[in-house]
């Protein structure tokens, strides 16, 4: 396949999670968006790293990786404390900064 | 049809597939099994790609890390019977509208560039090559990595803590 095709997908899944981040009430479900559009940009860094040959591109993808996952178990903490606060995990529902 | 193409067929379908399902679907836990399923489809993606050592990464970190850990935090913050569980979405017609300008511009752009390079032959092994670059050239970012996941364990651990 070519390099195109990748990039397509990669466009494709990136929408998916920004649809899902943009219309989700649940604030999981809004990390689970995130998800989706970081899976999509790892799949643009692996596709270019291995059409141009050099192996920067995967070393990225993996920090790009553990990023990741550092950054959804600081979020799920984060979810888990509101919920102990303010009872919900609702997004619309976390308004403390309303004038 | 060679088995290089029919492989990322499979994939890619299985990956949107799975994508559409983790942001429609009605259940808060059934989005989650999808987005571990759309996980591994990237792993076969990154498989065709010949990067072996990125898609166990992608299984071990993503489809078994993340996983789990969304996992009990639905458990935490939702019951897993009844009608919590069951999460709706907003604004669907601004998120269309915004989604589908901005896949119809990426893919414009995608279409029009002219990034149709030949896929090079694999000089030698590529997870020794990454391994390599990562004590040598990475080799700071590397460590520096491996302190942002202790400051980010202590740090969840912290926002997580007991009452007291």
């Amino acid at each position: 396949m070519g390099l195109q095709a990748y990039l397509m997908l990669s466009a494709v899944v990136f929408c998916l999670g920004l649809f899902g981040t943009i219309t989700r009430r649940n604030t999981v479900g809004i990390l689970l968006g995130i998800e989706l559009m970081l899976n999509a940009v790892n799949i643009n860094l692996v596709a270019f790293s291995r059409f141009r040959g050099v192996d920067v591109g995967m070393v990225f993808t993996l920090f790009a990786i553990c990023i990741t996952v550092a950054e959804i178990a600081l979020g799920l903490a984060i979810v888990i404390l509101l919920f102990r606060t303010r009872r919900t995990a609702t997004a619309d529902h976390i308004d403390w900064l309303k004038g | 049809m060679t088995l290089d193409v029919l492989a990322f067929w499979v994939f890619a379908i299985m990956l949107v597939g799975s994508g559409l399902a983790v942001v429609i679907s009605k259940n808060l836990f059934h989005s989650v099994l999808w987005l571990a399923l759309a996980l591994v489809s990237t792993a076969g993606i990154f498989l065709t790609l010949d990067a072996e050592f990125i898609a166990a990464v992608q299984v071990l970190l993503y489809a078994g890390g993340v996983i789990t850990v969304v996992v009990f935090a639905i458990v935490v913050t939702e019951r897993l019977v009844g009608e919590r569980l069951s999460h709706t979405s907003r604004q669907l017609s601004a998120g269309l509208l915004v989604t589908g300008g901005l896949l119809v511009l990426l893919v414009r752009a995608i279409a029009r560039a002219h990034v149709s390079l030949p896929k090079p032959e694999l000089s030698g092994d590529l997870t020794r090559q990454i391994g390599t670059s990562l004590l040598t050239q990475f080799a700071l970012p590397f460590e520096l990595l491996a302190v942002l996941l202790v400051v980010g364990l202590l740090g969840a651990s912290y926002f997580a803590r007991p009452e007291d």
